[in-house]
């Protein structure tokens, strides 16, 4: 019986049918999740996949995180389902502060499509822990407004408590504050990550396959939990 | 007051402004005789509209007529000329969908929304059909790149393709990016749109089964775009909306157009839909006219039910809008409960207007009163026909005799580096990554290859490996010189590039740029245009499936180029076969297959070095043509190449640069005749060829027996590109050339 990870539509979303192809190739059982059903069709794990929910109205996520299906998925996630965010996910979940800081826009003012380098900081979490900490992968960039904004205080404590997941090797691409790429709770269980794993799964389409790690860490950790 | 049917036939004599819509004296004439009495305001905007050049393509159809009749022989068409869009079957149950477009006037008026509209407009053609649309490319054209004018249009322009392309979901898989002083108040934005479907999920433009009801849904209707496919002047319709300015160019949401096409895709899988056109160029006007005429039926549609952002709208801009994002189904009257709550369940709005009947008439009424009553046929298919006359202009002559061969030469190698560098950095040649980077390649995970490879791939299915690639492209300058030759190399090049990646061609599609077709030079141009293409996808095997024909791209006296551009499809059985743009890994033999002579007219070396244009282009040989592709598509399927290059623009100098770039390894190479001539002349039907270990024989073979002429240039490797008895240049050098033009200029 293989994990379920539900994977969220919003309207607006992109990459939910990539990310659901990843889930799958990794082992895993992808379950689409209707953003307007509060029903979490007892999955084990959420992504929260990329894309313009709701045409990054107001700001990417605004809309997004009051969504029905969110109203299962916030409280699911303060009591440990694993939960993924990526690109616009990852700005959901900070609209929805179960993760610190924000997105803001691209340094060099433009939308970005760049094969990059990241080094995975934390491999403890349960979407990284089949990686090794400080692993290079190379994965795909492609956002406007992916720069990593806040304070000194909290981007100090996130370090401290090691919240940082992963920070962009080889150069900041989008004027990501520390070059952070990805964001952990501090309960270990919510992953915000901004460039695109799910990209990475086949050289045939992607630059690598490094980023099919993502998805098959989770569904060990499920198994472990 | 309203103009009503019944008032139009009561006041014959009431002046309407036909002129400022753009009407002749003529056609005017001729509405009046095919309703028996003067239209009313409403019809008179229908006529204007319909009968603009954009929409009924008076200009050109006669000429067109010559796809049809030269087509050469297919099993795979499945809807051609005359509908949204061509539609091939590739096999194992799928069916492709692609068109390419133009939106150039609006795209010089602002930049942003008049190039984003244009990927929104033809990405609904595709929808129209059926499709699920899953990728899109685009072919722009611009001033000098150091002009003021091109820094206010060029970046508004890619910022507007990268806002309304990525927002779709749409990953952006080639095109082309070129720069020419005959461009600077004419750019050219050609937007290509390709989709997939099954081949009985195809669907037509027409309104049949009377009872049937009329569905329009979407964005609300706005005062956008009014003007936008004919001239609108100040002169009001005698509605509420005395002389309010309304602005000709569109403005697109691209979050609706994607809720609009996963709410198409589930009401085509629910099979709710019997007819559907998409709102373009002429909004409702156009849209009721071609289903009601496509469907040979009639349709009666209450205007005052068209859902409205703005209520001041009178009937006659109701007609011409052209707000985005709307499509019109017909829809059986059991259906339609299924079909709204499907439009609900994805908040896109819809409305019932009316239905389809069976009176043969397009009957339109405004809060009860009838307002247009004309036969639809007239307004969609049979609207003035031209027979503009054409002439070759005597400037010819003149442009042929000056022949680029007595232009000076580099002296030695160092002076060959030096014209090899500069054509790499020419804004025309060099990298277009500035430009690429800002598009989405990745999404919906099937993209193979994009930019910079010859061609886009995409994968079709993921079992089998089933894909498509797609190639655009298009040669302003050998157009100018010989417009006939100019196009056949325009589609050979195309070709060529499809089969680099080792696919088969087997369709094509056009955008035909042109100015304005009151000028007997111009038409000419066209005319020996269209005659080439023709004449070509003949000689080639491959049907002209749809496409575009844009005229009036001119400032006063001064037309662009003739720009026709040209793009194929091509099929991939396995697309894990299919060959990058490179030399290989470092070890790789590299082989120039195709013959080189001097030819210089219209080429890269000729206008950078010497600001030259003239001399004939090169000649064209689409024997050659089929045989260089037979080879490459051979030799792909087997498995013999690491990589592949079509030469074009800066012949076998630039091609090797940019194989060398995209592989990051150098090369050593020794060029088989005069060095000047072999890496500067841009003669047809050539490609740069990295064979696997152990397969030179096979692919000499390959050749020989395909009669395709193959020489050893040399092995790929190190860090320079060394070009034996002539230069030496590093990777580092080639680098630098190619990359920061674009930066520089647009950063």
């Amino acid at each position: 019986m293989s994990t379920r990870v539900g994977v969220v539509t919003f309207p607006g979303s992109l990459d939910d049918r990539d990310a659901c192809r990843a889930a799958q190739l990794a082992g895993g059982q992808p379950v689409p999740l209707w953003h307007g059903d509060a029903d979490l069709r007892g999955v084990e794990a959420v992504i929260l996949p990329g894309g313009f929910s709701y045409g990054d109205y107001l700001r990417c996520g605004a809309i997004a995180r009051f969504a029905p299906v969110m109203a299962e998925i916030i409280p699911a996630a303060r009591v440990g389902l694993p939960v993924l965010g990526i690109c616009n996910g990852f700005q959901i979940l900070c609209e929805a502060h179960l993760l610190p800081g924000a997105l803001t826009r691209n340094a060099g003012r433009r939308f970005i499509t760049r094969d990059i380098q990241i080094r995975v900081e934390n491999a403890q979490t349960p979407w990284t822990r089949d990686y090794a900490d400080g692993q290079e992968l190379t994965v795909v960039l492609k956002s406007g407004e992916g720069a990593y904004v806040a304070d000194e205080a909290t981007l100090a404590g996130l370090a401290a408590r090691g919240q940082i997941l992963a920070r962009y090797a080889g150069g900041n691409p989008n004027g990501s504050a520390g070059n952070v790429a990805g964001v952990v709770s501090e309960a270990g269980n919510v992953v915000g990550l901004m460039p695109h794993p799910e990209h990475a799964i086949d050289p045939l389409t992607g630059p690598s396959a490094d980023g099919l790690g993502f998805f098959a860490s989770v569904l060990s950790a499920v198994v472990a939990a | 007051m309203n103009d009503t049917v019944t008032a139009a036939a009561a006041t014959p004599d009431r002046g309407q402004p036909y002129a400022a819509l753009g009407l002749t004296d003529a056609e005017f004439a001729r509405i009046g005789d095919i309703l028996g009495r003067r239209p009313t305001d409403a019809e008179l905007a229908i006529y204007s509209v319909m009968w603009s050049e954009h929409c009924s393509y008076k200009s050109s159809r006669r000429h067109l007529r010559q796809f049809a009749e030269k087509a050469p022989p297919t099993r795979v068409l499945l809807a051609g000329i005359g509908e949204n869009a061509g539609v091939v079957d590739i096999g194992q149950g799928y069916a492709i969908t692609f068109k390419i477009e133009s939106h150039n006037h609006p795209s010089y008026v602002e930049p942003f929304q008049g190039a984003a509209t244009g990927v929104g407009g033809i990405v609904r053609d595709i929808l129209a059909m059926g499709a699920r649309p899953i990728a899109v490319m685009d072919a722009l054209r611009f001033g000098p790149a150091d002009a003021p004018d091109t820094r206010r249009v060029l970046p508004g322009v890619v910022s507007g393709i990268s806002f309304y392309g990525n927002c779709l979901g749409l990953p952006n898989i080639g095109g082309e990016l070129a720069f020419d002083p005959c461009y600077a108040g004419n750019p050219l934005i050609n937007a290509l749109c390709v989709g997939v479907l099954r081949p009985a999920g195809l669907k037509h433009a027409t309104a049949t089964g009377p009872g049937n009801q009329v569905i329009l849904f979407g964005s609300r209707t706005g005062p956008d775009g009014i003007g936008g496919a004919s001239v609108l002047a100040s002169a009001s319709f005698g509605g509420r909306g005395e002389g309010a300015k309304r602005p000709s160019v569109q403005v697109g949401d691209p979050f609706m157009e994607k809720l609009l096409i996963e709410c198409c895709l589930e009401l085509f899988a629910a099979d709710l839909v019997v007819g559907i056109q998409d709102l373009g160029a002429a909004g409702v006007a156009c849209a009721t006219t071609e289903l009601a005429a496509g469907g040979k039926s009639g349709m009666s549609v209450r205007l005052d039910a068209v859902p409205l952002r703005d209520a001041s709208l009178g009937p006659a801009e109701i007609l011409m809008s052209e707000s985005q994002e709307r499509m019109m189904a017909i829809v059986t009257p059991d259906d339609v409960p299924a079909f709204l709550a499907i439009c609900a369940r994805w908040d896109v709005p819809a409305t019932v207007i009316g239905e389809v009947t069976e009176t043969g008439r397009l009957e339109m009424t405004w809060h009860g009163e009838p307002v247009v009553d004309i036969p639809p046929g007239s307004a969609a298919d049979d609207g003035p026909v031209y027979d503009r006359p054409a002439r070759r202009p005597a400037s010819q002559d003149v442009l042929a005799a000056d022949d680029p061969a007595r232009l000076a030469r580099p002296a030695n190698g160092a002076g060959l580096q030096t014209d090899l560098l500069a054509l790499l950095a020419v804004p025309e040649a060099a990298s277009k990554t500035w430009v690429t980077e800002q598009y989405d390649r990745y999404v919906r995970g099937d993209t193979v290859l994009a930019m910079p490879h010859d061609a886009g791939v995409v994968r079709i299915d993921e079992e089998t490996g089933l894909g498509i690639a797609l190639a655009t492209d298009g040669n302003g300058r050998y157009c100018l010189l010989d417009p006939y030759a100019g196009t056949q190399l325009a589609l050979a090049e195309a070709y060529r590039n499809v089969a680099a990646t080792g696919a088969r061609p087997l369709a094509v599609t056009n955008c035909l740029n042109f100015g304005s077709p009151e000028d007997p030079a111009v038409m000419w141009q066209f005319t020996e245009a269209v005659r080439g293409l023709a004449d070509g996808c003949q000689a080639l095997g491959v049907p002209v499936t749809g496409g575009n024909v844009s005229f009036y791209n001119q400032t006063a006296a001064a037309a662009i180029h003739p720009t026709p551009v040209i793009g194929v499809l091509g099929v991939h059985d396995d697309v894990r076969r299919a060959v990058r743009s490179g030399l290989g890994p470092p070890g790789s033999a590299l082989l120039l297959l195709g013959s080189t002579r001097l030819e210089l007219g219209g080429s890269l070396w000729a206008r950078t070095v010497h600001g030259h244009l003239g001399g004939r282009p090169p000649a064209v040989d689409l024997a050659a043509e089929r045989s260089l592709a037979e080879v490459l598509v051979t030799a792909a399927e087997r498995g013999l190449l690491a990589g592949a290059h079509d030469l074009s623009d800066g012949g076998l100098a630039v091609a090797l640069a940019e194989a060398c770039l995209a592989s990051g390894t150098g090369a050593a190479v020794t060029l088989p005749g005069d060095p000047f001539t072999c890496l500067f002349s841009e003669s047809a039907g050539r490609a740069l060829v990295a064979v696997r270990p152990g397969a030179e024989a096979a692919l000499t073979q390959l050749c020989a027996a395909a009669g395709v002429p193959a020489v050893a240039l040399g092995t790929a490797g190190g860090d320079t590109l060394d070009v034996a008895g002539s230069f030496s240049v590093s990777l580092g050098e080639l680098s630098s050339a190619h990359l920061d033009t674009l930066p520089v200029l647009f950063a």
